[in-house]
Order: C-alpha cells, then sequence, then structure tokens
C-alpha cells in the first residue's frame, strides 16, 4: 500500500485492523473455573481454561441458537456446555455432544480464536487465523521480567481507542493534565524527535537540569534517600501497531550522563499500555508500571500502581470530555499540530493495516 | 459461528468445460464478488423452489470455480448445471460456510471420494499454503472421471496420494485409519459407502470424534438409485417415488407436509416413522447411528430411499406414519 493522504486523522472513528494480536484479559482473570465474558474487537468471546492450564478462546455463542456459552458451564478436561440445550464443545469449538441425538451434526462448530499467554496477558487474534503468528505479540517484555517490578490495572474506556494512543503519544499534555504528579513547563518547552518503520514509531522527548515534579522527586527518594537537587528527564514513547504502547520514563541527577546512556544514578521505569478495542467507541485498556530498582518492595509496587492510577484517572476524565467534543460537532476533522507528529504516524500504521487487511480479501485465497 | 448469512446475488456463467468424464468446470462470476473460506459452498437458485448446494473448489476474488458430476439420477440440478453456457445468468448465494477447516492441527488428512474432490480441493490448497503437515487422499472409479487431476497433483506433489478402484489400487481404510493418530484431523467428503467405512475405522480405533469432520450432500447410497412406492395410511396417500426425486419431494407433491431443513441427511428435522416396509432401506444419512439404522424404525426423508426386495425382486413399498 501507499501512504493513505491525509494521513486519516479524522475525528471519526480510525476502525481497527482484525489481523493483530489484542490482550484479551489480565492472566489471571482467565480461569479454568468460570468462563469470562468479553467483547474484543467486536467479536463477543467466552474465555476459559483447559484444566491443563491452557487458555481458550471460543465465540460467545452456540452454534445451534446462539445462547451465549459464557453463560453455561465447563465440563470434562476442556469442554463447555451451552447453558440453553445442553450442546457442548471442546476447546477447537468442535461439538462433542448433542441432546436427543446419537450423532452429532458434522457441520456444528463455534469459531475457535488463537490465543496465547505472554506478558501476564491473554492475546487473542481476532482476524484471519491462517495469519497469527506469535512472534507479532508486542513486545511487552517488561511485565514478566526478573529485572523488572511493578503492576497495574484496566480501565473501561467509553471512546475510540485511538483517542487513548493519541494521548499517549503526545505527553505534552501532562503539563495540563497532570499538573500535581507528572507536570511541569518544561515539557511543552523542550523539543522532541520522532522516528518509525514499518510497525513502530518512537517519540524521544528529553528535559535536561530541570526540578523534578513530585511524582519523580519520591521515585528519587525510594532509591537515593537523601536526593536533592535537578535532574535530567526523558520520556522515551514507543508504539507497536496496532495498540500497544511503551513508554520509556525516569530522572537521572542532572550531568550524570543518562542521555549518553548511563543512568545508574538514575530510576527508570516503563509505562506499559496496550489498548483493546472493544467496539467502534469502547477499549479496554490495559496498563501497569514497571520499574528497575528496589524490586523487592511491594509498597512501592503498590504505591506506583495508585500513583499512576490516580493519574490516568485524570486522563479518562480528559477523555470522555473529548467524547462529547466529538459527539457533539459529529462533522469536524481534528486539526493537528506539531505535538501530534508521533499520532499521526501511529494513525497512518493502523490504516496501512487496515488497507492491507481490505486488500487480502479481495485477492486470491 | 462461522458467520453465515444467505445473501443472494446474479452470478454469470463465464465457462463451463469438461473437468473429468460427466463432470463439468463452471465458472460464475458473483456480482459483489466473493470471499471464500475453505470448506465454503454457494447454493445456486435451480427453479423457482429448488436451490442446490454446490462446494467451491477455487476463488478468484469476482467468480467461483464449481465442480458439478451430471448425475444419472439428477433431481434436476445437475441437469440444470451441465445446461449452462457461457453467459447464462444464475441466482447464487454469497459462500456459506458448513464444513469449517479449522487452522492448527498437527496433522491433517482430507479424503475426497469422487466429487467429493470438489469440496476437498481448498482446503487443501490452503494447507499447502499454511506450510501445514496433510496428505490429500483422492479416490475414484477411473483416472478418466477423477476432476482436476492434473491441478492437484501440480499443487500437491507428493502429498497426495491417488487410489483408482479399476487400477487395483484401490483404498484401504484400514491402513487410513492405521496413519492417523490423536492429534490428526480428518476432514473427507465423497460417498456415503466411503465416509461410512471411516467412520466406523475411527470409531473403532478410538479417535476422538470431534477430530473426524465430514460433509455429505446425501446424494449416494449404499444401493443404486431405484424406483420405489410410499404409502401414508393415514393420511389416504399412495404415490411413486422416482429415481429423480427424493422421498421428501414425493411426499411434499402428495400432499404431505414433511418437516426439513438441510436436504441432506444431517440435521434430522425430516425423520420419519416407518410402519412397514417391502424391501430393503437405503439409509443415506449421517443423522442416525448405525444401530439407529439396524432398527429400521426410521428414516430420514431427503435422502434415504428403499430398493427392492433381493429374494422376490418386486419393487420396494414402504408404509410411513407421519407425525
Amino acid at each position: 500500500m501507499t501512504n493513505p493522504s491525509p494521513a486519516g486523522a479524522t475525528a471519526k472513528s480510525l476502525g481497527f485492523p482484525r489481523n493483530a494480536w489484542y490482550a484479551a484479559a489480565w492472566d489471571h482473570e482467565v480461569t479454568a473455573k468460570s468462563i469470562l465474558a468479553r467483547s474484543i474487537a467486536g467479536r463477543s468471546l467466552a474465555l476459559y481454561r483447559t484444566e491443563s492450564g491452557r487458555p481458550v478462546a471460543l465465540a460467545d455463542a452456540c452454534w445451534h441458537r446462539l445462547a451465549p456459552l459464557s453463560m453455561g458451564k465447563l465440563v470434562g478436561a476442556d469442554e463447555v456446555q451451552c447453558p440453553y440445550h445442553g450442546l457442548r464443545y471442546n476447546s477447537a469449538g468442535r461439538c462433542t455432544f448433542m441432546p436427543a441425538q446419537q450423532t452429532i451434526n458434522p457441520s456444528a462448530v463455534v469459531r475457535s480464536y488463537p490465543i496465547e499467554q505472554r506478558h501476564r496477558f491473554v492475546w487473542v487474534w481476532t482476524g484471519d487465523p491462517m495469519h497469527a503468528d506469535p512472534a507479532l505479540i508486542p513486545d511487552m517484555f517488561q511485565m514478566d521480567s526478573p529485572e523488572w517490578a511493578g503492576d497495574g490495572r484496566t480501565i473501561a474506556v467509553d471512546t475510540d481507542y485511538t483517542l487513548v494512543l493519541d494521548n499517549l503519544m503526545d505527553l505534552t499534555h501532562e503539563e495540563f493534565v497532570h499538573s500535581s504528579s507528572i507536570g511541569q513547563d518544561e515539557l511543552s518547552e523542550s523539543d522532541f524527535t520522532v522516528t518509525h518503520d514499518d510497525r513502530t514509531v518512537t517519540v524521544t522527548r528529553w528535559m535536561l537540569d530541570i526540578d523534578p515534579p513530585p511524582f519523580w522527586r519520591k521515585n528519587m527518594r525510594d532509591k537515593f534517600p537523601d536526593f536533592e537537587g535537578r535532574v535530567d528527564r526523558w520520556q522515551i514513547i514507543e508504539f507497536q501497531a496496532p495498540s500497544t504502547i511503551r513508554i520509556d520514563v525516569g530522572v537521572a541527577k542532572a550531568g550524570t550522563g543518562a542521555p549518553e546512556g548511563d543512568r545508574s544514578q538514575g530510576v527508570n521505569g516503563f509505562v506499559m499500555n496496550t489498548i483493546t478495542p472493544e467496539t467502534d467507541r469502547s477499549a479496554h485498556y490495559f496498563w501497569a508500571f514497571m520499574r528497575d530498582y528496589r524490586l523487592e518492595s511491594q509498597l512501592i509496587t503498590t504505591q506506583l500502581r495508585e500513583a499512576v492510577h490516580g493519574v490516568f484517572g485524570e486522563d479518562e476524565a480528559m477523555l470522555a470530555a473529548q467524547q462529547r467534543g466529538i459527539d457533539a460537532h459529529p462533522d469536524h476533522e481534528f486539526y493537528n499540530l506539531n505535538i501530534d507528529a508521533g499520532g499521526m504516524w501511529m494513525r497512518r500504521l493502523i490504516q496501512r493495516m487496515i488497507d492491507a487487511e481490505q486488500l487480502a480479501a479481495t485477492v486470491v485465497r | 459461528m462461522t458467520g453465515n448469512q444467505i445473501t443472494w446475488q446474479r452470478g454469470i456463467v463465464t465457462a463451463s468445460t469438461r473437468a473429468a468424464d460427466g463432470i463439468a468446470r463452471i465458472v460464475v462470476q458473483a456480482e459483489h464478488g466473493v470471499r471464500e473460506a475453505p470448506g465454503s459452498h454457494v447454493d445456486v437458485r435451480i427453479g423457482p423452489d429448488a436451490v442446490r448446494s454446490y462446494s467451491i473448489v477455487e476463488t478468484d476474488g469476482a467468480s467461483v470455480t464449481l465442480g458439478v458430476r451430471l448425475s444419472p439420477t439428477s433431481r434436476g440440478g445437475s441437469a440444470f448445471m451441465h445446461a449452462l453456457t457461457p453467459g447464462a445468468a444464475i441466482d447464487i448465494t454469497a459462500p456459506l460456510q458448513d464444513f469449517p477447516l479449522r487452522i492448527g492441527a498437527r496433522r491433517y488428512v482430507l479424503l475426497a471420494g469422487g466429487i467429493g474432490i470438489t469440496a476437498i480441493a481448498g482446503m487443501a490448497r490452503t494447507l499447502a499454503r499454511l506450510g501445514a503437515d496433510y496428505t490429500l487422499v483422492y479416490v475414484g472409479r477411473t483416472r478418466a472421471a477423477m476432476a482436476f487431476l492434473p491441478e492437484l497433483t501440480a499443487l500437491h506433489g507428493g502429498r497426495l496420494r491417488l487410489h483408482v478402484d479399476d487400477e487395483g489400487t484401490g483404498l484401504d481404510v484400514a491402513a487410513l485409519i492405521a496413519d492417523a493418530d490423536p492429534e490428526s484431523e480428518l476432514y473427507m467428503c465423497g460417498p456415503i459407502r466411503l465416509m461410512d467405512a471411516v467412520r466406523r475405522g475411527w470409531l473403532a480405533a478410538q479417535l476422538p470424534l470431534p477430530n473426524l469432520r465430514y460433509e455429505t450432500f446425501g446424494n449416494s447410497g449404499w444401493f443404486d438409485t431405484e424406483e420405489f412406492t410410499v404409502r401414508v395410511p393415514r393420511l389416504g396417500i399412495e404415490t411413486t417415488v422416482r429415481t429423480g426425486d427424493s422421498l421428501l419431494e414425493a411426499l411434499e407433491r402428495a400432499g404431505a407436509e414433511v418437516m426439513s431443513d438441510c436436504r441432506k441427511g444431517e440435521c434430522g428435522l425430516c425423520t420419519v416413522g416407518i410402519v412397514d416396509l417391502h424391501g430393503a432401506l437405503d439409509h443415506r444419512d449421517v443423522f442416525f447411528s448405525d444401530a439407529q439404522k439396524a432398527r429400521a424404525h426410521m428414516l430420514c426423508a431427503c435422502v434415504s430411499r428403499v430398493v427392492r426386495d433381493r429374494a422376490d425382486a418386486c419393487p420396494g413399498v414402504l408404509t410411513l406414519d407421519l407425525p
């Protein structure tokens, strides 16, 4: 595909690619005890685990009369039983039992979605299963690396998922939305760079020799209890198409070499975000804050999770207000600024994925 | 769910050529284009109230290629299809999927008997493209009656195994089953005798039944198709089931109301109770179990038939009690 032009930053929904791995749930949410109903990229799924612990994603509608399988129960080693007439399906979606007959209709099957567990999430491929390569799962290795510690939560977002991505691709908003925690004047005063390849976009911003905002002063004192003074601060935002963003954030004592790569006199965090479209205008926003210092401290893990939760609550309120603005002005296009460069590349990569799928749908299969 | 939705569209026949003895390769350009998953079929309207299903051998996004065998006992469908010439307009549905191929099995066996290759060829092509571990087994009476042989040989090479009855290389079902293991999925389409033999072998080998997938169009039996008589005393009906009719069609034409849906011996809605029988039952469905078929209390009116008694050679007579 050639570049779509303009880059598609319309206020209307861009839509979402189907041929992608989306985080459907935290690993602990999918169990062998009950069936989790969740809509992922417009598909209603029934999520559960087999007795052996393997996650399963079936279409949440019985082949017979479309009753939700998630209202049924788990039976045997890997089967679900429809709550309505008791038809059973195995983890491949094949019917294994039909009431009142000794055979099974050979076409009785529900769709079984490719599913993988990685980085503390369960990922589901909602598109053509022939392209479901696990190597395409977004890299979020900090989530379960022994070098990192942290935790996160899920936010139910009532907006299009791309608005959340926009929010994360441009952090100048921190100065205004998060003024009491991580915001500071230097955010909108400093330069940034944007680079990209076929699957990723990276926005890099350094703020040198500044006073740390409250959140970062606290983190520095967790690692360096006597810390006082100025810092070099960084934000390196890495988007992985279609909807995962890792943000490498931190501060180091000013002038100790952090921009050149020596972060030993600083604290480093990764804000991990993967946003899964639910419908055209709702999303599951999975996030975590991971750090590389004081790994043993559950206190710090909990404090950071709650602090970031508070910060993200401010974003959530702004996104909801933005969605109201969009709804009230349905014909308006977005105006784009210099600071939107990262978000615009993000949108272009998503548009390319969508275009490629539409092209593939019309060629020889 | 396979997301089936019946949407009719206009199709234009762009080619009709010979694919094998008695088999036409018919290419139909669809008004709205086609997206096809392996194992799909289209329904074709062959008359005011008559619809037939044909598997999609391949698509190019705009056209579907069908393979249609001219049945000597055609109920109208194959004769209609074989009479089509380029330029003819017909009504076809968007592809429908009742025979989905699951991606991700460790090993696949695809078994096609005769015209059943039309349902299997697309699956084989998909598995070839994916680099899956598969074997394509194609069984026929004579090589001249086996469609698409050159294309299949070119695409599948050593993964294609041909079994031709009149060359003495007929399929050994036991050997086929012996090669399968609990992680194999077997997909088959072909005559009922072949599919029954495989199903019995599969059960005997205690392989997982959900891994055995098949599609039947219900038009082949254990015996050659014969004319027979059907009676429904309670409704005062006595009529002849001609070789080109199904029992269901003959009953409907005689004024009986019979519930039915799939018309290929799968769903079990058209099962009727047998009061008396002169002759032998030819169960052509996959709905009843072997034990139920042996009891001969019921049959599927959409596909199953009666043949003459071997001893007295008198034509078959079937007496039914309709609900």
